[in-house]
């Protein structure tokens, strides 16, 4: 293997990480939040809206159903908007991001439902407010769910990145394509899928460590 | 220092609805500990959970400590909840908080300095028999212990009340025993008003010095827990008592019971009466006034807050007129008759 393959290898490796790293702690910022809303105005919550539950709802489950090849291609005009090209790892940062969030919202929605009603109910009878619940036992209460949902999501992010990489973003994906498929080079195609596949494997026993090491269920 | 108004609680409306509670007046004085015992889905959670409004009545009205919780907005209703400690069955507690953070809970939703926080956490953890746990998981911890913690953590706000829901439900006679007298003893040592919801007999007869006692949404009894014991003023009531006593007839005898007196028949009869000096000089007296030979089938005594109960239940063999007679005298003492059945002569 050439030097120049190795470090063309290294490059797209790079690429992928930044773009999954960028989606992933934008789409963790939004999607979190997003999540915790979800739940507390869910009828009979702490901050029980049904309207506001609904009209989340709705804009969670059309961002989840639209497909990622879809949203990528008509988004470009806010991609441009926000990051001024529509090429190159950034661009594919947004709409990685914008599908992430839906993503991530839902899991931790599944996550904090699985805090016991009880824990709530406890710390309603200390006179604890509905955002003290939520700092303090929902979030701390969830945690283990919290980054299992994460890691999850990233590890949909590395498969998505090189998806949008295919379209011009660069990354492993970009490179596979590019050099695997287009110019028939079997050798970069398989290097490419083993990164992948590393990458995935490290992801996910990093997030299960850090599930093993917060949760003390 | 508890007072519920006319407190209704329906779930739900229209032809789905459930009415938990109905018109409930209960008065809870300081310092006393009253129990509410009753059959399951009677109610007993609903009430508890009125008390601290985790459950808004319908109608009625909440008073603790001369406030009216029911008339507060949230946030009043908040301050006043740091007055009202609760303990649950299931024990409620932080699974990624240790013991210590546990405890502290309750002063960081109150705003208190760690300093402050420190110094009640600590002599709550020694009085809970706790302090060589603090740094423990919940998931660490055995039923009873777990059971403490909750306990220390109700009492980290220096409430005036506790409320337990089936507080020992969950925990074996004799870790029910150590958390029950962990609780006599905060009530004894704090002047804490404790109200405690059980569907155990056991827990009442040992801590409480009043009981009530709820049926279909309806507090049917409010007593002191002795003359509960002695002399329930209502059939479930007595159906609660005979199950704590076990006190039933012989399963042989029961075969044998017939529901109508016949013309070759003994009455059946269980007694219950108060204080130890009534129940000999009675049967006695039986024998000698109305020539009655009574067979001791089973008895039993039991003191209850300090008090005696007695049980008994016996055949009263006689002839027909005499037994009649012996047991218009057996009503007309204070204690509680009631026939089973009658049974044909053997003699
Ligand atoms: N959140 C609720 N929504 C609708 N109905 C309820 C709710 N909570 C309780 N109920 C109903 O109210 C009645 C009283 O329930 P409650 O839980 O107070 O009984 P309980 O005496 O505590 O019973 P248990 O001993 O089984 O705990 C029951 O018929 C129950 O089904
Ligand atoms: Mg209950």
């Amino acid at each position: 293997m050439s030097s120049a393959l190795i470090d063309l290898v290294w490059q797209s490796t790079l690429e992928t990480l930044y773009m999954v790293a960028v989606a992933g702690i934008l789409s963790a910022l939004a999607g979190v939040p997003l999540g915790v809303l979800l739940y507390v105005t869910r009828p009979r919550q702490i901050l029980a809206q049904p309207v506001v539950n609904t009209v989340l709802g709705v804009v969670t489950n059309v961002g989840r159903s639209v497909p990622f090849i879809i949203l990528l291609v008509a988004i470009i005009p806010f991609t441009r908007m926000i990051v001024g090209s529509s090429i190159g790892t950034n661009a594919a940062a947004v709409p990685l991001t914008i599908a992430a969030i839906p993503f991530v919202a839902r899991l931790v929605e599944g996550a904090l439902n699985e805090v016991s009603p009880g824990l709530v109910e406890a710390a309603q009878s200390m006179g604890a407010t509905p955002m003290q619940i939520i700092m303090k036992v929902l979030l701390p209460e969830a945690r283990g769910g919290i980054i299992n949902g994460l890691t999850i999501t990233i590890v949909a992010l590395v498969s998505y990145s090189a998806m949008a990489g295919a379209v011009g973003g660069g990354g492993l994906g970009d490179l596979g394509i590019r050099y695997g498929y287009n110019r028939f080079n079997p050798t970069v195609m398989l290097i490419t899928v083993v990164v992948l596949v590393v990458m995935v494997q490290l992801f996910q026993s990093l997030g299960d460590y850090l599930v093993r090491k917060s949760d003390h269920k | 220092m508890i007072t519920l108004d006319n407190v209704s609680k329906t779930y739900g409306s229209g032809p789905g609805a459930v009415q938990a509670l109905k018109e409930i007046d209960l008065q809870v004085p300081k310092g006393t500990i009253h129990g509410v015992i009753g059959l399951s889905g009677a109610g007993k959670s609903t009430l508890i959970r009125c008390v601290n409004l985790l459950e808004r009545p319908t109608a009625g009205r909440v008073v603790i400590d001369g406030q009216e919780l029911t008339a507060m907005d949230a946030a009043a209703l908040r301050q006043a909840r740091h007055q009202c400690g609760m303990i649950f069955q299931h024990f409620n507690l932080l699974t990624n908080r240790t013991v210590y953070d546990n405890v502290a809970l309750p002063l960081e939703l109150m705003g208190q300095s760690r300093q402050t926080i420190r110094e009640r956490v600590l002599p709550l953890l020694e009085m809970t028999g706790l302090a060589d746990k603090t740094k423990q998981y919940p998931a660490q911890l055995s039923g009873g212990q777990k059971q403490r913690v909750a306990i220390a953590r109700a009492l980290a706000s220096r409430p005036k009340v506790l409320l337990c829901d089936e507080a020992t439900s969950a925990l074996d006679p004799q870790t029910t025993a150590s958390i029950l007298s962990l609780l006599q003893e905060i009530n004894r040592q704090l002047g804490l008003t404790i109200l405690l919801i059980t569907h155990e007999m056991e827990v009442v007869k040992t801590i409480c010095h009043r009981v009530g006692l709820i049926s279909d949404g309806r507090l049917v009894e409010d007593a002191d827990v002795g003359d509960f014991f002695t002399a329930p003023g209502t059939q479930l009531g007595r159906e609660f008592l005979n199950d704590f006593l076990k006190l039933e007839a012989p399963q042989a005898l029961i075969e044998r019971l017939e529901p109508e007196a016949g013309p070759d028949t003994h009455p059946v009869v269980r007694l219950t009466f108060s204080g130890d000096s009534v129940a000999t000089p009675l049967i006695s007296r039986l024998a000698r006034e109305h020539g009655i030979d009574v067979s001791i089938l089973q008895a039993k005594v039991e003191s209850i807050q300090g008090r005696t109960l007695g049980l008994m239940i016996a055949e009263l063999m006689g002839s027909d007129m005499q037994t009649r007679e012996a047991l218009t005298t057996l009503e007309s003492f204070d204690l509680h008759v009631e026939v089973l059945g009658h049974v044909q002569r053997t003699d």
